[in-house]
């Protein structure tokens, strides 16, 4: 019937949000519906079509043992994975579960536990079926979706940052707040993509676009405790929305700077 | 014996995951369930040992359509734990953001999940090929109340500008004033948008449960206020953990929530309209007074229009905000974490938002716990769904299922936030 490419949106754990980006694309939204057939997005339409789809946009990390079985049904219906934001890319600020007990933290949150029916982990998507293309940030950046879904229906790779929050932070030439004000920052370690954001609000980067490649963490860690921050607040910091991204879990392992007061 | 069921095992439409199941046996409704099967993610847990400053980013996570809402109770919670008040133009600039927040949740839940509905189309951009003029309209309103976000908290989705005691950086008077010619323009796309809505066709139903919302002496309450009720309860913040009690059924991942453990209630836009329409004068009261609608609502098919009606408050709040502010002589007030425990409460679009925490003297969270409005509304959602159903089972399968859908979105209910939600089935039997 239709000879556009077909898109299909599905979630797991998550907040909504990195969907949410694709309704705030508001006026390409029109334009990018003009481009491609939405075939499956539950949040926006009753209207479902079967797939296979052309690609599939997966927001949320796997938790239950249904959703462990889901996404390989998603995965098998999909010619192109795209995960977008933090929870499906590394799990979420509820893989922090990783490092608790989910039994006593189910206890502790709901009256009746034994209704629930969860895993012990919050893993991302690519622990669990191939993945083609990942899109970071909590949340993801509404202009880098049109970038990655532009470039698909363009056939060609997507053009979005390599780079780190630090470079991004010197490009904008904003005063740098770990050497200004000793604010802790996490911005030499982490992905690009947000136009070094909270450092232009005078606050420290807080990792919400997850590790980037090679990230020198051991470097990190020593300019951290160097500005005084205590190596139980460097686990905090470490252990947010990208907590298990490995390249983070990593930093908190092998934080052995000496110990500031 | 006949058995008729309607199952939707994917409720669409509405934010998060949930499924509806509908049983019938000869003709008289047995069953109504509304089960939320969003995976849990367990916050109220995971913020325990979280230093003081961190509950606005982390809490902002459980709903990526309602973060500044999160924010905002958290903060106060923590305020309150710290002996701190934020007033003055801080507290002017946090609520300026929360109608950012009113402004682009309530003009997508609107436009985009349930002006659908009423106009008989499976989506808003299908909905758009016909009337095309409305969804640009709402596109673009939606498109300015993010605006107020950004300007004011950073980042539309998750804002990043927002401290425990105020904000990291203050707007500066070039940004206030190019947002601020921005909503005159959505001024006039939210008094359309009230005129459009009051045009569609509403079923009857007449709520008649307990209505609960904060409500504040001067002004319609979104940031501070006390809880309030159509039963004519009134008591501060603090008071409200107790008077709720959440409970489970083995349904849903999310809690249900009841007033002294028994009492079904609802929060949310009839609840504000209701308790609070006669602290708003200007503009809105006299659209509100062209379309007929009267001080109280309690159907809530019109919720539609009480939520047109409050988009264009929250503009025109915007821009008197705005017109009357100072930049303070600080971002934020210096709070120094102290051991105890603090309550806050705003509200969220969908309803009253409940946050508590307790601290110990270094400023780690012993405690917390966060009763979100779709908890609170679950109770109400399966009761008008049950009369609802009840009154319509002449109706073939197909629109029996609409006009449920229907019902449910009536809430705009967050099953992101509830499942700290839906599919429907319907058995006919």
């Amino acid at each position: 019937m239709s000879a556009k490419p077909t898109l299909a949106v599905w979630k797991f754990a998550s907040c909504d949000g990195c969907q949410l980006s694709v309704l705030d694309c508001e006026r390409d939204l029109i334009a990018l519906s003009e481009q491609v057939e939405i075939a499956h997005f539950l949040e926006a339409s009753s209207a479902v079509s079967d797939g296979p789809y052309d690609v599939s946009l997966v927001e949320g990390s796997i938790t239950t043992p249904g959703d462990a079985e889901r996404i390989r049904r998603v995965r098998e219906q999909s010619r192109t994975l795209i995960t977008i934001g933090a929870c499906a890319t590394a799990g979420g600020i509820q893989a922090l579960r990783n490092f608790g007990d989910t039994d006593a933290w189910a206890a502790q949150v709901y009256p009746s536990p034994e209704y629930l029916d969860v895993l012990g982990t919050s893993t991302p998507i690519a622990d669990h079926v191939r993945v083609d293309f990942e899109l970071r940030g909590c949340p993801i950046d509404k202009d880098q979706l049109i970038e990655v879904i532009s470039s698909l229906l363009a056939g060609r790779r997507p053009r979005t940052p390599s780079w780190s929050v630090c470079t991004e932070c010197k490009r904008a030439g904003q005063v740098c707040v770990t050497v200004a004000h000793g604010t802790p920052c996490l911005g030499p370690v982490t992905h690009g993509g947000c136009g070094a954001l909270c450092p232009g609000y005078d606050r420290g980067c807080f990792g919400c676009f997850g590790p980037k490649e090679r990230a020198n963490t051991a470097s990190m860690n020593r300019v951290l405790a160097a500005a005084e921050v205590p190596k139980s607040r460097r686990l905090r910091l470490y252990r947010t929305f990208n907590a298990g991204a490995p390249a983070f879990v990593d930093a908190v392992t092998t934080d052995q700077p000496r110990e500031q007061p | 014996m006949t058995h008729r069921e309607i199952r939707v095992e994917a409720l669409p439409r509405v934010e998060g995951e949930g499924a509806m199941h509908v049983e019938v046996t000869d003709g008289v409704l047995q069953d109504v369930q509304l089960s939320i099967y969003e995976p849990p993610r367990f916050f109220e847990a995971l913020l325990v040992g979280r230093e003081f400053t961190e509950p606005p980013d982390i809490t902002a996570r459980i709903c990526g359509i309602c973060p500044v809402a999160y924010q905002m109770s958290a903060c106060q919670a923590i305020e309150q734990a710290c002996g701190v008040s934020v007033d003055g133009q801080l507290r002017a600039l946090r609520r300026l953001l929360y109608c950012g927040e009113w402004v682009e949740s309530h003009t997508l839940h609107i436009y985009l999940l349930h002006a659908p509905d009423f106009l008989g189309f499976p989506d808003a951009l299908q909905m758009g090929a016909q009337h095309r003029g409305a969804l640009e309209r709402g596109l673009e309103l939606k498109r300015i109340g993010n605006r107020i976000v950004e300007v004011v908290g950073g980042r539309a989705v998750h804002p990043i500008n927002v401290a425990v005691g105020g904000f990291f950086r203050l707007p500066t008077t070039a940004e206030l004033t190019d947002l601020r010619a921005e909503l005159l323009m959505a001024r006039g796309l939210a008094a359309e948008t009230v005129h459009w809505v009051s045009g569609f066709d509403f079923p009857e139903l007449d709520v008649d449960l307990e209505m609960v919302a904060l409500s504040h002496d001067e002004e319609y309450a979104i940031d501070v206020g006390n809880v309030a009720s159509t039963a004519g309860r009134r008591l501060e913040v603090a008071g409200f953990g107790d008077l709720t009690e959440e409970f489970q059924v083995p349904y849903s991942t999310a809690k249900h929530a009841r007033l002294s453990g028994t009492t079904p209630y609802l929060v949310g836009p009839l609840a504000r309209w209701t308790l609070n329409s006669d602290r708003i004068t200007g503009l809105t009261a006299d659209v509100a007074r062209e379309v007929g609608q009267a001080p109280t609502c309690r159907n809530p098919f019109r919720s539609i229009v009480v939520r047109a009606l409050e988009v264009l408050y929250a503009v025109d709040e915007a821009i008197r905000l705005i017109d009357a502010y100072t930049a303070p002589a600080q971002p934020r007030l210096h709070v120094v974490p102290q051991a105890g425990t603090g309550h806050g409460a705003t509200e969220a679009p969908r309803g009253l938002l409940y946050h508590r925490y307790s601290l110990d003297q270094d400023g780690l969270i012993t405690a917390a716990e966060i009763i979100p409005p779709t908890s609170q509304n679950q109770p109400a959602i399966e009761h008008d769904l049950w009369r609802v159903v009840e009154s319509n089972l002449q109706l073939p399968d197909d629109e029996l299922q609409q006009i449920a859908e229907t019902t449910i979105r009536n809430y705009d209910p967050c099953i992101s936030c509830a499942t700290h939600f839906l599919d429907m089935t319907v058995t006919r039997r």
